[in-house]
This record gives structure tokens, sequence and C-alpha cells, in this order.
């Protein structure tokens, strides 16, 4: 009840409107096979520190997720993306 | 008979004939074993993620075949016992992967059956 808003306090957090529809990008632009070889494509789902993006970010389903973190994980393995590092997205 | 593709790495400070000797081996174990390569693919000296054992670099070489499974599991045990080979990974390929191999390769040397090659966007 006390929603006032003069020092905003709420009492449920406020609803984040996220501004738009997430969409798994591999079913929509057909793709089938998530390649562990070229590090190109596979930086997009990584962030800065090397790690995964998780899906509620990216928006992926849960096929493709599983897919390419498999992916990222045999491209680990043969030292073509680092397991862990620091701004290395540049 | 499904379908593998092995990528290894090789220690970067052997030389050119040495790597192509140690290439050389395994090739011929596998042909020794009747198993059908496909594909191979010579990526050369590239800079590693990270190092292993105190190396920044390595020589990445990739083989796709056609095998059974004694065939890959003699392979592992060969990987394993060479000390100049740093890394050795083994992946069977699903009619996904084949389709996304040939049409990386331009189609240009789709396997004998000629499967239809995935158009991309359905």
């Amino acid at each position: 009840m006390a929603q006032t808003q003069g020092n905003i306090k709420y009492l449920s957090n406020p609803v984040i409107q996220n501004s738009r529809k997430k969409y798994c990008r591999f079913q929509k632009s057909g793709i089938t096979h998530i390649d562990y070889k070229d590090p190109e494509f596979l930086k997009k789902f990584v962030n800065d520190q090397g790690k995964i993006l998780p899906r509620r970010l990216t928006g992926t389903s849960l096929k493709f997720q599983r897919k390419i973190s498999t992916a990222v994980k045999r491209a680990r393995i043969l030292a073509i993306l680092p397991f862990v590092t620091d701004g290395f997205k540049a | 008979m499904t379908q593998y593709e092995t990528i290894f790495i090789i220690n970067p400070v052997l030389s050119g004939d040495e790597t192509k000797k140690l290439i050389a081996k395994f090739k011929g174990l596998l042909k020794k074993e009747k198993a059908e390569i496909i594909h191979e693919e010579d990526w050369g000296l590239r800079q590693l993620a990270y190092e292993i054992k105190g190396k920044g670099n390595g020589y990445y070489y990739l083989i796709e075949y056609k095998a059974g499974n004694e065939v890959v599991k003699n392979l592992e045990v060969e990987f394993g016992r060479d000390e100049n080979i740093f890394r050795h990974l083994t992946v069977s390929l699903d009619k996904n992967a084949i389709a996304f191999n040939v049409k990386q390769r331009g189609g240009a040397k789709a396997t004998k059956k000629d499967e239809p090659v995935l158009e991309e966007a359905k």
C-alpha cells in the first residue's frame, strides 16, 4: 500500500517493460547447426569475460541454447575460445 | 559408418616436414583401418586463446572421415600416446552438421550420395 510517489517507496518492484519481444534468432533465420569452429559467430553469445550469455538476455530457445553451449565448450577445449578472460571482445 | 570430424593441435616447435610426417602418420592409420577420408583442412599455425604447455600458438589440422567406432577408439589412443599432439577432439556429425560442412565447402565436394544441400532460410 505504501506506493508513495514522493520518496519512491514501492512495495512491489516496478514492472520493467522490455521494449521488444524476444525471439529465437535461430528459428527465425532457419539456422540448424551451430559450428564450434568459427569464433566470430560464437563471440555473439559470449560476454566480455568469455562466459556464455543466459537465455533471458539473448532470448534463444532451449534447444539452440544447448547447441550454443556445447559449441562454446568444444571451442574452449580447442583453445579457439578462452575459458576466462577480461575484455577480449573488443 | 557414421561420419566423424577430428581436429588436433600439433606442437608448433616442430619443423615443417615433421608436422607433415605426423599428419601422414595419422592419415595412414585411418587408411589402414579402411576409413573413408572425406575432407581435410590445414589451418596451419594459429594463436591459441590460452597457453597450452607453455606455447602461445599451435598447428591445427582437421580431418573429416567416415568410419566405424573402433577406428575412432584406436585413433584416440594414438593421439594420447603422441606427446607432440597437444589437444585432439573427435566429433560425430549428424545430418545438420554434415549439410553445414558441405555448404561450408561451397558444396564442391558433395558426398557421393549428393544429399540435398539445406538452403539457409526456409
